[in-house]
């Protein structure tokens, strides 16, 4: 299982990373290994506002569905609407490939997240 | 005991109790407290045999009246269609009507091919590119049609014209009312929707708006204008359509029509006192994932045979529970044969000379009707095969006297609507001879 | 056999008929005087154009591509796959049931308003309940009519805060859904593992937001809530309403009736316990059971006799009101009505006997190959944890497509989600001990095969018409209907 340096991570296997006032968001890949191959991405609408915890996706395989849950506050700028034609990136590349684009209201609330190790040591003990 | 359908013998019974190891059929359920057993038997007849159950259930039907007794010119709803042979010779098929939902689908090829096949013939006939694998029935697939669309624009009110049949208002009553959903009544003019009204009701908490083609009425209506105007507001129309008359009448997805669903009991299904009809329901691309039910589709096996498997599940109660779009589990899927061993079987002229044998004559006995005294036309609109007139007569009457010739007398009106007392809706349908037809006129042309 | 692989539209010739219409008879016209052009559909239709011949081979075709329980054993846990009696199908085709239309007279369908009247009185007797509605077209549909139930009789009371429901981590995904489409929050507590219901979460569950609780009793474990007055007693005192799924009915006939346990509301399926066929996913039928303080929330109409005659009861205010555009699927009830006049009481007792001993003499003769997690007497079905031996990587899917190959139909598999690798089976009472003991003796091989060749079964089934689906590219890219080229 590959966990990437310099991201934040959550508990409910959604990734972080920070550009400035923007944070892009995805899953990580226990998360898609753990739903199999992903069939579809239900993807939110721009200028919807998140609050930590908030479901903003849909992530779909065969014989499971799991959402996607903000670690961070903001408001959406983008979608990344490639993963409706191609969910399975998702699979392919976890990392590389986020589900959205927040414009962060509070860098503070990164503070919560896992860096890339605790996170490994988090999964570990799934 | 003995019991035919159950094949435990005394000793059989003997073998398997030692094997389990115990010594009574009773020690299977001594962990059951005393204080919620049965200490006595049901309250029922003892089991009986073949003759005697058959003698029983005879004598409760042959009590009944069905249409091998009376002509029927009642419909609103349920249809008294020709059913060629082939429908019910298929449905008998022991290897479908005793098979469950394809959950494995390497040994049930034969009822996902059937759905897929009914979901291409449904669609074709509606205008639509997607389709669920059925529903319970014409009222409840509006129903769910209803939810998909507050779903999907995340408004709760919805507009319902009068002149959808009562039956399925009420069923959207219902529904609507644990899900906090509004429902307005738009009211109909001349018979048809009266766009005005729907003007001043539409606003920007408008989900939807329902109407029926042919309406409760039996009146074709040309939805072009109200199409306009809801989607504009950027809400969206479901369309309660007869699917009979599809081959012949503009179809929803011609009109525009974000969602069509009906009652597909027109399509090879008897009248049965109501059921087990289907309900259908169709939608474009855009609407796909917001459907409920099952949908079949199309794929390959791993040595690359064309196959076939439920699929888009995920929107399903069994993997999104409380989050499902609909709490739906099962389809009408013996129905969903019929209507699509049916449609086969009509094939497309099949299907488009039925439709037109209903208009012509349909308006060939309202024409005749209206000749007479006591009967006059009330709308002017177009006609599918039903119609509704206004009689001098009062409706019992007009119903015993049917009755005493051996005919069953349309819908009275004014059961549903005070101001249309004696207004009476009949149906002619392509089973309906020139005979029958002129007798009827002949007994309503007699009644003082 | 070579494999038919033909969709009906593929036999299509255009011109070719199937049916036969008598001639339109009344004077012609043109159809554009009756109907306007702008109003005439446009589109261009596919449907199949082929002579009645080809339309009935083509299903029978069909058909020979399907497993029923007319074909073989079929023990798909939770959903009773009993025998479904030939005199049930010739009752429900007489044409004095058949052709008769829902809106005729009262006075012109005392039979089918008689038989509903009869068949509803019979379901309350067989589950102790007061009243029995038999709108609800499927046991999800009924589910919902309970839950609409369980909403009205506390806003009836002006009891608003009762917005939760509670479900057990080992339920049907379709009650929690059922439970949301009624408008209800869901409140999933965890189970004792061997499904029953940890009383002590229960306790910290119940409070004033919640309006009910639903089960299932015997559970999806087909294990027995022994405790099941101190939960009644538990969910009533604190206000609530208790819900029976009746999906495990057929274990308890004529032994324990669900009323008399203290459940308000229940459920039944007609196409389980009560011997109707399943129909490749329906039509099914789901009654619904109330309690006396309830009754005046059934849905409308009720069927009520009066002087001898049988009439549609609407006055009903405090009704939840319409579920369909009629009764019920009336066919149906014909169906479960000559099966419990077949049954009796006697046979009724006994179906139940014999479905339990059946699946407590499969429990027995598995569990040395299969991991049983609950070792205990089940009642009608019991749930395996995959093969006992967890080296081979065998998996339960694998098991089960590998049981098609022997000719039978899988168990259901991967449910309930409490246990991993489930495999729920429920041999139902019409199945012999022959019938058993070669299921039993299939299952064993495979467990043998899983040591030696698991491959093998990995990549089964081998013999059936189309082997393991690709049903990822179905979900990715679907195609949901036959277009022409």
């Amino acid at each position: 299982m590959k966990v990437v340096q310099g991201l934040y991570y959550s508990k409910e296997h959604e990734w972080v990373r920070v550009e400035g006032e923007y944070a892009y968001i995805g899953i990580t890949d226990y998360a898609q290994h753990s739903l199999g191959d992903i069939v579809f991405v239900e993807l939110p609408e721009v200028d919807d506002e998140l609050t930590v915890d908030d479901s903003f996706s849909v992530v779909e395989s065969v014989k499971a569905a799991s959402d996607v849950y903000t670690p961070v506050s903001g408001v959406i700028v983008e979608a990344n609407i490639i993963l409706e034609v191609e969910p399975q990136l998702l699979n392919q590349n976890p990392y590389e490939n986020w589900i959205v684009k927040l414009e962060l209201d509070d860098l503070n609330e990164l503070d919560k997240l896992m860096n890339s190790e605790e996170y490994q040591k988090f999964c570990e003990k799934q | 005991m003995n019991h035919k359908y159950i094949p435990h013998t005394e000793s059989n019974i003997k073998e398997m109790l030692e094997k389990i190891g115990i010594s009574h059929v009773s020690d299977l359920f001594k962990e059951i407290p005393e204080e919620v057993k049965l200490k006595r038997n049901y309250n029922l007849t003892r089991s009986l045999s073949e003759l005697e159950v058959t003698k029983i259930i005879r004598e409760l039907g042959s009590v009944n009246y069905g249409t091998d007794d009376l002509i029927c010119f009642l419909g609103a709803g349920s249809y008294d269609h020709y059913i060629p042979s082939t429908v019910n010779h298929i449905t008998s098929r022991n290897e479908f009507y005793t098979a469950y939902t394809p959950y494995q689908p390497e040994v049930a090829q034969g009822t996902l091919q059937y759905i897929f096949e009914y979901q291409t013939m449904i669609t074709d006939l509606t205008g639509y590119d997607v389709s669920n694998a059925s529903m319970y029935d014409g009222a409840t697939s509006c129903a769910e049609a209803m939810m998909m669309t507050v779903s999907q624009t995340k408004k709760n009110k919805v507009l319902v014209a009068s002149l959808v049949h009562p039956h399925t208002i009420a069923v959207l009553q219902t529904y609507a009312h644990f899900r906090n959903v509004e429902i307005v009544i738009i009211n109909e003019k001349n018979g048809l929707l009266d766009l005005a009204d729907l003007e001043t009701k539409l606003d920007q908490d408008v989900a939807s708006l329902i109407v029926s083609n042919p309406n409760f009425y039996g009146n074709i209506d040309d939805y072009s204008q109200a199409v306009t105007l809801i989607h504009n507001n950027k809400s969206l129309l479901v369309m309660v359509v007869n699917p009979l008359s599809l081959p012949l009448i503009k179809t929803p997805g011609e009109i525009g029509a974000d969602i069509a669903c009906g009652d597909g009991q027109p399509l090879g299904m008897s009248l049965s006192f109501g059921g087990p009809y289907l309900g259908f329901l169709t939608t474009n691309k855009m609407l796909m994932r917001k459907m409920p039910g099952r949908i079949c589709g199309q794929t390959k096996d791993v040595d690359g045979k064309r196959a076939f498997v439920l699929t888009l599940q995920a929107r399903e109660q069994h993997i999104r529970r409380e989050k499902a779009n609909s709490n739906i589990c099962s389809n009408q899927s013996l129905n969903a044969l019929a209507a699509t061993v049916y449609m086969s079987t009509l094939g497309k002229q099949g299907m488009k000379e039925v439709a037109i044998q209903n208009v012509k004559k349909a308006n060939y006995a309202l024409n005749k009707i209206c000749t007479l005294p006591h009967f006059s036309k009330v709308y002017e609109a177009p006609i599918f095969n039903e119609f509704v007139v206004k009689s001098n007569v009062s409706y019992d009457v007009v119903k015993e006297a049917l009755l005493k010739a051996n005919m069953m007398c349309g819908l009275h009106l004014g059961d549903y609507n005070e101001l249309l007392k004696d207004h009476i809706l009949f149906c002619v349908t392509e089973k309906r001879t020139k005979a029958e037809i002129d007798q009827l006129v002949a007994v309503l042309g007699g009644l003082k | 056999m070579r494999n038919y692989d033909k969709l009906i539209f593929e036999l299509s010739i255009p011109n070719r008929v199937g049916y036969s219409l008598p001639p339109l008879e009344v004077d012609d016209c043109d159809i554009f005087d009756l109907i306007p052009d702008h109003l005439q559909r446009k589109t261009e239709s596919y449907l199949p154009e082929v002579s009645e011949n080809e339309v009935i081979r083509h299903f029978v075709n069909l058909s020979n591509k399907n497993y029923g329980v007319d074909t073989g054993f079929y023990p798909l846990g939770s959903c009773t796959m009993k025998y479904n009696p030939k005199v049930n199908e010739d009752m429900a085709s007489l044409a004095k049931f058949t052709s008769v239309h829902p809106l005729q007279d009262e006075s012109l369908s005392q039979g089918a308003l008689g038989l509903m009247y009869q068949l509803s009185e019979s379901l309350a007797e067989i589950t102790g309940m007061a009243k029995v509605s038999l709108s609800p077209f499927a046991g999800a549909h009924g589910e919902l009519t309970g839950l609409m139930i369980m909403k009205s009789y506390h806003e009836l009371r002006g009891d608003l805060k009762r917005t939760k429901v509670i479900c057990p981590d080992s339920a049907h995904g379709t009650n929690p859904a059922s439970a949301a489409v009624a408008g209800f929050d869901i409140v999933e507590i965890k189970s004792n593992p061997d499904g029953t219901v940890n009383l002590e979460a229960l306790k910290s569950a119940l409070n004033d937001e919640i309006a009910g609780i639903m089960l299932t009793n015997p559970n999806t474990l087909g294990i027995f809530e022994k405790d099941i007055k101190e939960i009644t007693r538990l969910v009533h005192d604190a206000g609530g309403l208790l819900y029976y799924d009746g999906a495990n009915l057929n274990a308890i006939m004529g032994i324990a009736r669900p009323g008399d346990m203290g459940f308000d509301i229940i459920h039944l399926n007609l196409h389980k316990t009560f011997s109707t066929p399943h129909g490749g996913g329906g039509p099914g039928s789901g009654p619904v059971g109330v309690c006396d303080r309830l009754v005046e929330f059934l849905p409308v109409p009720e069927v009520i006799k009066e002087n001898d005659c049988y009439k549609l009861n609407y006055d009903k205010p405090y009704s939840i009101g319409r579920l369909g555009n009629f009764y019920g699927n009336f066919s149906i009830f014909v169906r479960a009505y000559t099966y419990i006049l077949t049954m009796g009481y006697d046979g009724l007792k006994f179906v139940s006997e014999m479905a339990v001993l059946n699946a407590n003499y499969l429990q027995k003769m598995l569990k040395d190959d299969y991991l049983l997690p609950i070792e205990n007497i089940c009642k009608h079905e019991f749930v395996l944890s995959g093969l006992k031996d967890k080296s081979t990587g065998v998996s339960t899917l694998d098991v089960a497509k590998a049981l098609l190959d022997y000719g039978f139909h899988s168990p259901t598999i991967y449910f309930p989600l409490i246990v991993d690798q489930a495999m729920m089976i429920e041999p139902t009472e019409t199945e012999s001990i022959e019938m058993l003991n070669s299921f039993v003796e299939a299952l064993k091989e495979i467990a043998k095969i899983a040591k030696t060749d698991p491959e093998y079964l990995k990549h089964a089934p081998h013999h059936t018409i189309v082997r393991r689906l690709d049903e990822v590219t179905a979900a990715r890219t679907p195609i949901l209907r036959w277009t022409k080229e």
